[in-house]
């Protein structure tokens, strides 16, 4: 019977390496599938248990912490947003019962220490617990404070602030705003998600998603583009009557003024309609939308906020929710002036602006400025990185000088905000009814679990 | 002889730090702040299990000196997880543990001469069915999750399937010992296939019959399975005819197939363990929660006492049901992680290796069988929980040998060391009286 007992004792050892093989199988090599199931809600309770890092402000105020709940196993940690609604965009939410958005979401991994592997295979060693890394953004709360003001006067809309030099952005205001430490409270979560008052819909930041109709301040890509082609230089003249037929349209300067023969700082100044819809059918639509993309038009702004939080401006057909490519026919004189269909997005303006105070080069706007881990060294630090070069350093100061009416006495003169160099005629005052573009939102993102 | 028992005591020394530190671990993660209760509970444990050695050491001197040590790790380790999810548990552990420990001593004070056993086999066996019907009866028997597993008479419960293993592995090994030449001898070739003789063909129907009726009985296809499979092991071992155990398995297939598709319990199991996440936060949710819960282990696991078992801040709304039984081992992978599960394994292996050596060394064939058998259901219920709760097999209730939470199953556990080591000290006694014979090599002694 030995050999009998034998061989029964070998199957038995094939039978508990089946064991092992599975357990493998569901602890190492499918584990990853396993977390990213939907019915797996033990990710979510995690990150409720890591201390989540800070978000501060540029001067080191904090704009985001966690508080602590509970003891032991038992410990929590709960979001407080000390400044309220003031950061509420860009910086967004993250609660278990809501998930995250923005700037929380898109910094997720280093706000909870999920950076790499090697870390937290570590502290699994040591028994560390893991531990988020704190975030100091660019963001200037006394700049953003005030937009927020004459954002509330104004009406609903959004004001960008970059730094021309590094694409550090500084403002970032949406109005209607919302109070993020109010986000649990599902009904005034419903509330901010509303279809029903889609204009007002707070949840979403107007300065990356709402698309405006930009007028006058595509008139700077316009000059760009003539300017970089050669079309005209700074001296040459076009002549601007108080009204031309385009497509048959009559398209009209303000007041029907007729202005003769000017220059482009005169026009730019004064906004003259006329003189830049001839200025557009002399580039061309090919260059015309050369020059826009090279801006930064027809893509998602490379911002570190979530993609899906992110539009593009651009030449919209809202009908069929797409963007229309330099093939399709526009009317060229009216896009020249920025109308046609054209739908610009706050931080899309702010970047143009920014291009051309920064010598023609588009910076990568970042909110972000340094990850600082748990005991104060700094981890990371964001390198300002070119985007695009639009126009030559030339170009650049040619524009310059001729946009140096619009602030003080020209049509952009609500664009001064202290302490943020304004180089554009950027609108502080846009339109009370923006189009802002309906968010793919199911309810499912807003459902609590329990 | 005493070198045995020497070696019973130092391996026992590991159990106890074993113990003392997991107790510390889940104290530091409890309460941040290292109580000496910790060591006192190291302390208590280590003093019974040298009082179990010491009455060893008189009692039965020459018997292996590693089971018992493997068993108090198992213990030892199953407190330290039940102590981490409700404290209260390892304490009525702990209690069930020292009750099994005396059923373990009475059994080896009045087994002494296990061939008596054999004597009343019949009598064995229909206790051994009488326990695995009680479930059903109306009054005592309990439904738990389906399956009639558990009987309730008063205040106590208890799992009679677990003390119908050993009866019932009594009554195989006692059957087979004795029928064991003519099912050989009597057996012919029918196309190629060894049949065993028709006259002895009938018992091996009846516990075919017996186990398939458990199935649709008792509604538990873990438990039919394991008695089933100890069947068929020990009729191998007998007979070593492996075609009875192809015919024996075969049988058992078309069974269970024909009892999935009409018993509708056991049928609802099976798809489960097929379609998880078609019903995942209904009857899917514990297997797909103890998956989960494997996935959040990774190779090194989260620590001891540092696995959700529920809800942050809700201790009510519970991730991982029956954490403390069926869902034990996924909780342990994810504590532990891989290497912490292959261990547990590894110990369960390292047990059976030292049950087969015992049966190899045992000069009788009772003894062979009985060894043999007590050894393998062990084994195929390790199988059974683990691979129910890795989705091997469909997930069903048996405990986790040790380790769960369960009086039933640890004295029932106990009793089985108890004779496992009756038979190990009676084949060594003879192997050192008879020192020229070939019984001195060890061709299992994996754990020395």
């Amino acid at each position: 019977m030995n050999r009998q007992i034998i061989k029964l004792f070998a199957f038995i050892m094939v039978l508990f390496a089946v064991l092992v093989g599975f357990t493998a199988w569901w602890s190492v090599f499918n584990a990853k599938k396993l977390k990213a199931s939907k019915w797996n809600h033990r990710p979510l309770y995690e990150q409720q248990q890591i201390p989540r890092g800070r978000i501060l402000a540029d001067d080191g105020s904090v704009i985001a912490k966690s508080i602590p709940q509970g003891k032991g196993v038992n410990r929590t940690y709960v979001r407080h947003y000390p400044m309220g609604s003031l950061f509420g965009h860009p910086i967004g939410y993250s609660f278990i019962e809501v998930a995250q958005s923005e700037f929380e979401k898109f910094h997720n991994e280093e706000l909870t220490g999920e950076e790499s592997e090697f870390g937290t295979i570590l502290d699994q060693l040591t028994g560390q617990k893991q531990e988020g890394e704190q975030i100091v953004t660019s963001l200037d709360p006394h700049a953003q404070e005030i937009a927020m003001h004459a954002l509330e006067a104004a009406g609903f809309g959004a004001v960008v602030a970059i730094e021309p030099s590094t694409g550090a952005v500084k403002v970032m205001a949406s109005n209607p705003g919302f109070n993020p430490n109010k986000v649990p409270d599902l009904k005034y979560f419903r509330r901010l998600n509303s279809h029903a008052e889609e204009a007002k819909r707070p949840i979403v930041n107007r300065a990356t998603q709402g698309l405006y109709p930009p007028g006058s301040t595509f008139k700077v890509v316009t000059a760009a583009a003539g300017l970089e082609s050669g079309v005209i230089t700074p001296e040459s003249t076009i002549n601007a009557p108080g009204e031309i037929t385009d497509e048959g349209h009559e398209l009209a300067n303000d007041g029907h003024i007729d202005w003769g023969p000017i220059p482009l700082d005169t026009a730019l100044t004064n906004s003259v309609n006329t003189w830049f819809g001839q200025l557009g059918q002399k580039i061309g639509q090919d260059k015309l939308f050369t020059m826009m993309e090279k801006f930064g038009f027809n893509a998602k702004p490379p911002i570190d906020i979530p993609e899906e939080e992110v539009l593009p401006s651009g030449l919209w057909d809202l009908e069929n929710d797409t963007l229309l490519t330099r093939k399709d026919p526009v009317d060229l004189a009216r896009l020249a002036i920025g109308q046609e269909r054209l739908l610009v997005t706050p931080l899309q303006d702010a970047m143009v602006a920014a291009a051309v105070a920064n010598h023609g080069k588009l910076m990568k706007p970042q909110i972000w400025n340094r990850v600082v881990n748990t005991d104060g060294s700094v981890t990371k630090r964001m390198s300002p990185s070119v985007y695009s070069e639009p126009i030559s350093a030339k170009t650049a100061e040619e524009l310059t000088i001729a946009m140096e009416g619009v602030v003080s006495e020209g049509t952009g003169t609500n664009a001064a905000i202290p302490g943020v160099a304004v180089a554009s005629p950027a609108r502080i005052n846009p339109p009370s009814n923006p189009i802002v573009k309906p968010l793919a939102f199911s309810s499912d993102s807003a459902q609590p679990f329990g | 002889m005493t070198r045995a028992r020497n070696r019973e005591l130092l391996a026992l020394i590991p159990v106890a730090l074993l113990l003392t530190a997991g107790f510390a671990a889940v104290f530091a993660q409890e309460s941040s702040k290292l109580g000496n209760l910790s060591v006192t509970y190291g302390a208590y444990f280590l003093a019974i299990c040298v009082a179990t050695h010491l009455y060893l050491r008189i009692r039965l001197p020459n018997a292996d000196p590693y089971l018992f040590p493997l068993m108090a790790v198992l213990t030892a380790f199953g407190l330290v997880m039940l102590y981490r999810i409700d404290e209260s548990l390892a304490r009525n552990q702990a209690n069930w543990f020292v009750f099994g420990l005396i059923l373990f001593a009475l059994t080896i004070q009045f087994l002494r001469d296990y061939d008596v056993l054999e004597r009343y086999r019949y009598i064995i066996a229909t206790v051994g069915i009488l326990l695995l019907l009680a479930p059903r009866l109306p009054g005592i028997g309990e439904q738990v999750n389906g399956a009639y597993l558990g009987v309730k008479i008063g205040p106590i419960s208890f799992q009679p399937a677990e003390f119908a293993k050993i009866a019932i592995v009594v009554f195989l090994a006692s059957y087979l010992r004795e029928n064991r030449e003519v099912l050989i001898v009597g057996a012919r070739r029918v196309l190629g296939v060894t049949l065993p003789p028709l006259k002895h063909f009938g018992p091996m129907l009846v516990v075919w019959g017996a186990s398939m009726f458990l199935l649709v009985f008792i509604r538990d296809l873990g438990s039919s399975l394991m008695f089933f499979a100890a069947f068929l092991a020990l009729l191998y071992v007998a007979t070593g005819r492996f075609s009875f155990v192809v015919i024996g398995m075969l049988l058992f297939l078309v069974g269970a197939y024909f009892i999935v598709a009409t018993v509708p319990h056991v049928h609802e199991r099976v798809e489960i363990w097929l379609h998880p996440y078609a019903e995942a936060e209904g009857s899917g949710y514990q297997i797909l929660q103890s998956m989960f819960a494997q996935a959040d282990g990774g190779l090194f696991g989260k620590g001891f006492g540092q696995a959700l078992l529920h809800a942050p801040g809700e201790p009510r709304g519970i991730i991982l049901p029956a954490a403390e039984t069926d869902t034990i081992y996924p909780l342990i992978v994810n504590e532990l992680g891989l290497f912490g599960a292959c261990g547990l394994i590894a110990t369960y292996l390292l047990i059976t290796a030292r049950g087969f050596k015992i049966a190899l060394l045992a000069r009788d064939g009772f003894s062979k069988l009985l060894a043999t058998g007590l050894t393998a259901v062990f084994a195929v219920q390790v199988f059974v929980i683990i691979g129910g709760v890795t989705r091997v097999i469909p997930l069903t209730g048996v405990t986790l040998p040790f380790v769960s939470y369960g009086g039933s199953s640890i004295v029932a556990n106990f009793v089985l060391l108890a004779l496992l080591l009756l038979i190990s000290d009676r084949a060594r006694r003879e192997v050192e009286t008879e020192p020229e014979s070939q019984g001195r090599d060890e061709p299992l002694g994996a754990a020395a």
